[in-house]
């Protein structure tokens, strides 16, 4: 089991039709010892979730031509509930945003995001979710040892 | 005024014509209908009972002189068949028979005669000297020769005075005698002229030459032939009293009524002025015809004041329609440009997003080892800084400019007053500038949170801060926002030091479509829809102005009380 306090480096998928910020935003997140993962559509960002299976957080844009971060939240939510979503905006969409955060996305943050901010976020996100998995590994575990003869 | 100009715009104008006209045509026909009913039957019943009155009067008067004449003949056959002609012819015994008579019928009998057959007269009693006067080729005389008695015409005769005789024929010894008398013509004369009614009303007595028999009140020379014209001799002669209808030579029309006296030798006429006969009936004509004149002209001035009043209301609806459509139009406008500027906004903060994230990333570069060194460090942190800092007003700017195209949203909810008006102020700073007014605010900063909708409270402080600015705009001045806690209410006061409002108009400065502002620059909405919406809210808005100091707009909320339902609102955030 891991010690929740030692957290290894969170694994993020940056989702933004806006390449040069995707590129950018890796590259800060990056420096800041975080595992990022690009996706310039909502249709990429499952392609990468179904490929790497360590992804604890979604920065999702709302805005996105073609499947758009409410479709794509709802796809993630079904086809991968243990991975958190945080929800990244125009201000125009914040009603967006808060439908998002009922469809169960972990927060929502509004263009241009303050890095420190953001990285609060990712970060409690990815304690959620890491706590979560322990959770149910616990749960198999216990389940395993009380089938035991 | 709204007069004045109402009868400037031929639509209104041909309106309220086509209105008064209506109401005229519609009050007017039954009020003819009924009056002309009316009129025509009162007329013919007057007419009946005029026609019966004096067709009874004539009718009676025609027996009342067949009476007189008969009794006085009577009274003559009498004497000539019970005194005989012997007695008779005495002039004593005929003088006390004559003084007898006068003292029994008034004196009706002036004098009396015996006449023998040749015309000669043997005895007389009376006034005049008349004795062995000689009547053989009078009329009378041969008349009475051929009958057994008769009443002359009124003639002069010896006497040269009208009168007109009765004489009745004996026979004494085979010889026929003839008693006579004159009869009073001033005494039968009366029994004629009696007849009066109104003011030309009156009788007289004509024979079948059309002569009279009477004296007329008034002087006139009847038509020649059989009775004067006014009978129809050809007709058959009955006793009816006849009705005839005539204009006279001076064009006023006269009523004839005519009855034959006398065996249908003398025919009664009475005459009258038609319009005279009929003048009770022009009296109530004239009353009839005042009363219309009074009702016509109390229902043309109804009429008047009518149509103008409902064209008035008219004009009003189509104002307010007109202001009404101006103001969708306008609505439509602001939406349209809010949705313009959000979309803008929008698409704006994704390249800002991206150059502060660049800026970031350069930052979290410089924070490595190789650039400590350079001698430009401190240079190129401070643009970057700079660049941070622009970011971020943009972002502001962005958000304010969504925050301010969102649709309104009337949800009640709880926030704090003073980061609403703050935002307001904010966004109406640029806009006072130009106008050379500065914006001040004295906020307490302890004030307990509202429950209202903050979309329509940032509309009624935007409204009431653009309308301080309008007023300032020329000269330009000074808006103070203030907010403070009086007992259980927020109170918020929005006061400026422009010209002030006229008292006149203070009191409908929150009617709906009252404006003071030039035609095309207000709907005169705002501040009725400023007052619905503190009214809704369950506060209270007021103004106090005084002239050159300045006006005061206050606004009176409750504060949220705990417990109180609250629905979501979804994302307003006021900075």
């Amino acid at each position: 089991m891991n010690d929740p306090t030692v957290m290894n480096e969170p694994t993020v998928l940056l989702v933004d039709d806006e390449e040069p910020f995707v590129d950018t935003m890796t590259k800060r997140l990056s420096k800041r010892h975080l595992a990022v993962l690009k996706a310039y559509s909502g249709e990429e960002a499952l392609l990468a979730l179904k490929e790497d299976h360590h992804i604890d957080v979604v920065i999702l844009d709302v805005k996105m031509p073609g499947m758009d971060g409410i479709e794509t939240l709802k796809a993630i939510r079904k086809d991968f509930p243990l991975v958190e979503v945080i929800m990244l905006t125009g201000h125009a969409t914040v009603e967006t945003s808060i439908e998002g955060m009922r469809l169960g996305a972990f927060d929502y943050l509004m263009k241009p995001s303050d890095m420190d901010v953001l990285m609060d976020k990712v970060n409690a996100a990815t304690r959620k979710k890491r706590e979560h998995e322990d959770k149910i590994r616990e749960a198999r575990v216990n389940v395993i040892l009380k089938a035991r003869p | 005024m709204l007069r004045k100009e109402l009868l400037q715009l031929p639509y209104y104008r041909s309106l309220a014509l086509n209105m008064m006209a209506t109401i005229i045509v519609v009050s007017f026909i039954p009020v003819i209908l009924v009056g002309s009913t009316i009129y025509f039957n009162l007329y013919a019943s007057y007419r009946e009972k005029v026609y019966a009155h004096l067709e009874e009067l004539v009718e009676k008067h025609r027996q009342k002189i067949d009476d007189f004449l008969g009794d006085k003949l009577a009274d003559i056959r009498f004497l000539a068949k019970n005194l005989g002609y012997a007695n008779l012819s005495d002039e004593t015994f005929l003088q006390d028979t004559l003084a007898s008579l006068q003292r029994n019928y008034h004196y009706a009998f002036v004098d009396l005669g015996v006449v023998n057959g040749s015309g000669q007269q043997v005895a007389y009693a009376g006034p005049f000297k008349l004795a062995e006067a000689d009547y053989a080729d009078t009329d009378w005389f041969q008349q009475a020769m051929q009958k057994a008695y008769v009443i002359s015409d009124v003639f002069l005769g010896l006497r040269r005075m009208p009168h007109f005789i009765v004489a009745v024929k004996g026979r004494v010894n085979g010889k026929p005698w003839i008693l006579r008398a004159t009869i009073d013509f001033a005494i039968f004369n009366d029994l004629v002229e009696n007849i009066r009614v109104g003011e030309t009303g009156f009788a007289y007595i004509l024979n079948r030459n059309g002569e009279f028999q009477t004296h007329p009140l008034i002087d006139f020379i009847p038509s020649k032939g059989c009775y004067g014209q006014l009978f129809d001799c050809d007709r058959g002669m009955d006793d009816r009293v006849s009705i005839r209808e005539w204009e006279g030579d001076d064009g006023k029309k006269s009523i004839y009524f005519t009855a034959l006296l006398k065996d249908k030798e003398w025919l009664l006429v009475y005459r009258q002025e038609r319009a005279d006969a009929f003048s009770e009936l022009r009296r109530a004509q004239g009353i009839a015809v005042v009363i219309f004149i009074i009702g016509g002209i109390s229902i043309i001035i109804m009429a008047f004041t009518l149509s103008i009043r409902q064209v008035d209301r008219i004009k009003e609806a189509d104002r307010g329609k007109e202001m009404m459509n101006q103001q969708m139009i306008e609505t439509g406008k602001l939406a349209s440009i809010g949705e313009l500027a959000a979309g803008i906004a929008h698409e704006i903060n994704n390249p800002v997003a991206i150059m502060v994230e660049e800026a970031g990333w350069i930052q979290d570069l410089l924070e490595e080892e190789d650039f400590e060194q350079s001698s430009n460090l401190e240079e190129l942190e401070r643009a970057l800084k700079q660049i941070n800092t622009q970011g971020k007003r943009c972002k502001e700017i962005t958000h304010k400019l969504l925050s301010f195209a969102r649709k309104t949203d009337a949800r009640l909810q709880s926030f704090s007053i003073n980061d609403l008006i703050e935002e307001v102020i904010d966004l109406s700073e640029q806009r006072a500038k130009y106008a050379k007014v500065t914006l001040t605010t004295r906020l307490d900063e302890d004030l307990p949170a509202i429950q209202a909708s903050p979309s329509e409270m940032q509309q009624v402080f935007l409204n009431l801060i653009n309308n301080a600015v309008d007023a300032l705009e020329k000269k330009g001045g000074a808006i103070t926002v203030t907010s403070l806690r009086r007992d259980t209410q927020a109170v918020i006061e929005v006061q400026d030091n422009g010209p002030g409002i006229p008292p006149a108009n203070l009191d409908r400065i929150f009617d709906p479509f009252y404006t003071t502002k030039p035609v095309g620059k207000g709907t005169g909405l705002g501040l009725s829809i400023c007052y619905g919406i503190i009214k809704k809210m369950g506060g209270e808005i007021s103004v106090q102005s005084d002239m050159d100091e300045g006006t005061t707009f206050t606004i009176a909320l409750p504060f949220h009380k705990e417990g109180e339902e609250e629905r979501p609102a979804g994302g307003y955030s006021c900075r």
